[in-house]
């Protein structure tokens, strides 16, 4: 990811972005030009007519009818111009190029995943670069919003019903996407990336990362700890999280809130997958989804068990 | 003339007196106690947010507790002190006065809002302290806040009564404006802080239902299930964000209305000196009374709203900003051939001038369709409304507060220290919300525990983040200064005369230092508007020369 030179806005990366940081800057710059006028006038007439004595009672000062008008003239003309300049590229960013390249986009508490067309899974987002690409999202719980700060762009993600984006990266690089509605305890830590590829290395990514039938099960089983977002929550390396880290975890005897206890063997680790609210173990609270009865196979759940026990 | 030995904190003792007063004036001092420390346990919980957000990583606070700490700060801001505060201290202490009366139209429901408002109040504590801690943010976003603890009960059931205290209390200064002004108190005698607390109180009165309603929505989906908001059970998430904002963007000019009717009283005052366009004034307040109905959608551009009402809302949005450009005009050429002095009410009237002013033109900036796709739940909304929330609403309160302190205490603070604490508030609040303009634009996202994973693409976040926290020390340093100072001149400061500042409304000209638990002995008779200091004879002996 490149350095910035301007301290206001993060470099621009996609087609929309350079418009839309030419009004930012007009906006700007005509906002410091009213401010430096108002707090400078503001400032001479303190000094200029300051109270030189107790007894001062100047004449009364009524309004002049061209003094008024002009401020109610010119700010309108400016703030029509900003309206209809911010109105129209609203629009521009609104709709997505016809021949755009689609990608499902999933958010939930607190990780993101991506599918694309060819069945591929990835929880970091691949495109090619130079092509538009339009996300169709939707959340599995509460409302998300899906930012792209160099793309300049952001929708809400919500539960039930699909929202949009779309953009059209100009640069081969990495980007950070972070959730901008507040979802909860994690809310702080739901980023992924936008990698962008040339088109032949993107359509080279995505042959790579099919899912291959060959691999075992514990090596599936790490496939799913990134495609199911487990990595949101269940660090690999001993962190505490969301959740309790997966690392020594199969075998280990685990305290619960309600003061039981029980040996996290194959069984307690399935059960923890598909009905986590069941039980709490210490430390944690009760926010582990729900969904994975549905969202994952039986087969799946089992690769997961394999590569929790590896750990 | 009131006698000085006879006055209204004095003319009836004890705790009691105090607790069954219908005395508007003494129901306004009681504002001031309960506001003034819920402004005291909200700012507490502000240090613990920018101390979090300090250094990057984990500070003071786990992710839960911060999330918990920032929904507390929002809760008792909003609904505790920036929504009570002004109507509730100044509109009870001083509106009556300045239109002649001797109380509002209705004292006993005055009292009663009073005790609903502190109903709500202990509610939302005591949920807090005994039945759990809410995470959800002041807005209580469905379906997050559907599937939170049934704390958020509480807490919107606290919301919910105090609405009926601001309901009660708006009700009672329109009826008051309209029926108990003094003979000669026209419509265009009114003094701009009453006009702005008329103002407001219509839109207490209209707005208000709608938050109740939607508190008892919510309420009735959590509590049996039928969906409205969650669609987990068919509901619709985004229609609550349309009744949330139905009331919570006119909510915003019961905040910042009232600070705007102080200003154009302190830049009178202290400028000697007719305040500029003040038909403009008067009317504009009615007029964004009604006109800040029309433009909630301004806060769901990217909430999934069709494009057609963004566009809308954002046109609406810019018609009501133009008469709050050119109200800060006329406040700047009220200053223009007067007599300017710079007493501590005076430097936060300028004060409010700046900062509001960023916080308008940032509003600009945020209203304008594209770039609020970039903008909108950054930091830099956060800084936007902290610069018209505080830098507007509670600058202007304070200095309506320091204007209206002798009037109230019948004491003098001391003007060294207001200038100091001013000072420091100037630049402590600065420190802490400009750098914030540069989080946002850089995309750092609002409501966030951390913000290491920024670090790598902008090293900068990290002092500029700890430049926002040490500004927010800075200021309330300043703050607990001013609380100080103003206690300090309880017991030690001199006594002040009855108009210390050479003001032409009538709660300075027919009132004694502290004034009479009836106000006035005799109905005022007004024969002037309330900034023709040149008429004011009264006020400033015989005088030839102009």
């Amino acid at each position: 990811m490149n350095q910035q030179n301007s301290i206001w806005l993060p470099e621009a990366a996609s087609t929309i972005a350079g418009d839309v940081d030419t009004l930012f800057y007009f906006i700007l710059v005509t906002s410091v030009i009213f401010f430096v006028g108002v707090v400078s006038t503001m400032v001479f007439f303190a000094w200029r007519f300051r109270r030189r004595s107790p007894d001062d009672r100047p004449k009364p000062v009524y309004e002049n009818k061209l003094v008024e008008a002009s401020w109610i003239v010119i700010p309108s003309i400016l703030v029509a111009v900003v309206f209809v300049w911010g109105f129209r590229l609203f629009l521009e960013i609104g709709i997505a190029p016809p021949n755009s390249y689609e990608v499902n986009v999933t958010a939930r508490k607190w990780s993101w995943s991506f599918t694309y067309p060819n069945g591929v899974i990835s929880t970091d987002l691949h495109v090619p670069v130079n092509r538009p690409v339009k996300l169709r999202m939707s959340s599995e719980d509460v409302i998300h919003s899906f930012f792209v700060p160099s793309f300049r762009i952001k929708a809400d993600v919500l539960q039930g019903r699909y929202s949009y984006v779309w953009f059209e990266a100009t640069r081969q690089d990495t980007f950070l996407i972070a959730c901008t509605e507040y979802c909860g305890t994690s809310h702080s830590n739901m980023y992924a990336r936008v990698v962008t590829h040339s088109q032949d290395d993107f359509e080279n990514w995505l042959v790579e990362n099919l899912p291959d039938d060959s691999l075992t099960p514990a090596q599936r089983g790490e496939l799913l700890y990134t495609q199911q977002g487990c990595i949101g929550c269940h660090s690999l390396d001993g962190t505490a999280a969301a959740g309790p880290s997966f690392l020594g975890l199969a075998g280990s005897t685990r305290n619960f809130t309600d003061g039981t206890s029980a040996v996290a063997d194959d069984n307690y680790l399935r059960t923890s997958i598909v009905n986590p609210a069941l039980q709490i173990v210490e430390g944690y609270l009760n926010v582990m989804p729900g969904q994975y009865a549905v969202t994952m196979s039986s087969e799946e759940i089992d690769a997961l068990v394999a590569f929790i026990n590896e750990q | 003339m009131s006698d000085e030995s006879h006055n209204y904190l004095n003319a009836r003792k004890g705790l009691w007196s105090w607790l069954s007063t219908t005395d508007h004036k003494r129901i306004g001092i009681m504002y001031a106690i309960a506001c003034g420390a819920f402004f005291l346990l909200g700012g507490i919980l502000a240090t613990f947010v920018r101390t979090e957000l300090g250094e990057p990583g984990e500070t003071i606070l786990g992710q839960d507790q911060y999330n918990q700490v920032f929904t507390l700060h929002g809760v008792v801001m909003v609904f505790l002190v920036i929504i009570p505060a002004i109507p509730g201290i100044l509109g009870n202490f001083v509106l009556p006065l300045q239109i002649g009366a001797k109380d509002v139209a209705f004292p006993r429901l005055n009292l009663a809002s009073w005790y609903l408002f502190m109903a709500g109040a202990i509610m939302a504590v005591c949920g807090w302290l005994f039945v759990g801690k809410v995470d959800t943010g002041w807005t209580f976003y469905t379906p997050y806040s559907s599937g939170a603890s049934n704390a958020v009960l509480w807490l919107t059931s606290a919301v919910f009564i105090a609405g009926f205290a601001s309901i009660f209390t708006g009700l009672n200064f329109i009826v008051t404006v309209h029926k108990m002004r003094a003979p000669g108190m026209t419509w265009n005698r009114l003094p701009l802080f009453t006009w702005a607390i008329y103002a407001t109180g219509i839109v207490q009165v209209l707005a208000t239902p709608v938050i109740g309603i939607t508190m008892v929505l919510l309420f009735l989906e959590k509590l049996l299930q039928i969906g409205i908001f969650d669609p987990a059970l068919g509901g619709d998430p985004v229609l609550f964000q349309h009744f949330f904002w139905f009331y919570s963007h006119p909510a915003v000019y019961i905040m910042i209305l009232p600070a705007m009717g102080i200003i154009s009283d302190l830049m009178g005052t202290f400028s000697r000196q007719h305040v500029s366009g003040y038909t403009f004034i008067a009317l504009s307040s009615v007029a964004i009374a009604f006109l800040g109905f029309l433009v909630w959608g301004h806060h769901m551009f990217v909430a999934g709203q069709s494009a057609l009402s963004s566009i809308i809302f954002s046109m609406l949005t810019f018609l009501i900003g133009i008469p709050t450009g050119i109200k800060v005009f006329n406040w700047v050429a009220t200053m223009y051939k007067g007599s300017v002095w710079l007493r501590t009410p005076m430097i936060y009237a300028l004060m409010f001038l700046f900062l509001f002013t960023i916080g308008g033109l940032t509003g600009i900036m945020v209203g304008v369709l594209a770039v609020d796709v970039h903008l909108h739940d950054t930091y830099f909304v956060v800084a936007h409304f902290h610069y018209v929330m505080m830098g507007g609403a509670l600058i202007g309160l304070i200095g309506g507060l320091h204007y209206w302190w002798p009037k109230m205490t019948g004491r003098m603070y001391n003007e060294t220290a207001g200038v100091i604490a001013a000072i420091l508030v100037f630049i402590g609040f600065n420190l802490t919300f400009f750098t914030q303009f540069f989080l946002g634009t850089k995309g750092m996202p609002r409501r966030y525990h951390d913000y290491s994973e920024f670090l790598e693409i902008y090293p900068e976040f990290a002092v500029l983040n700890l430049a926002s926290t040490i500004g927010s020390y800075i200021l309330g340093v300043g703050l607990v200064m001013i609380l100080v100072y103003a206690l300090y001149s309880l017991f030690r400061g001199p006594k002040a005369t009855a108009n210390p500042w050479g003001a032409c409304t009538l709660e300075w000209t027919h009132t004694g230092p502290i004034p009479d638990e009836h106000n006035f002995h005799d109905t005022p008779l007004v024969t002037r508007g309330p900034y023709d200091y040149h008429l004011a004879d009264d006020v400033f002996g015989k005088k030839t020369e102009s």
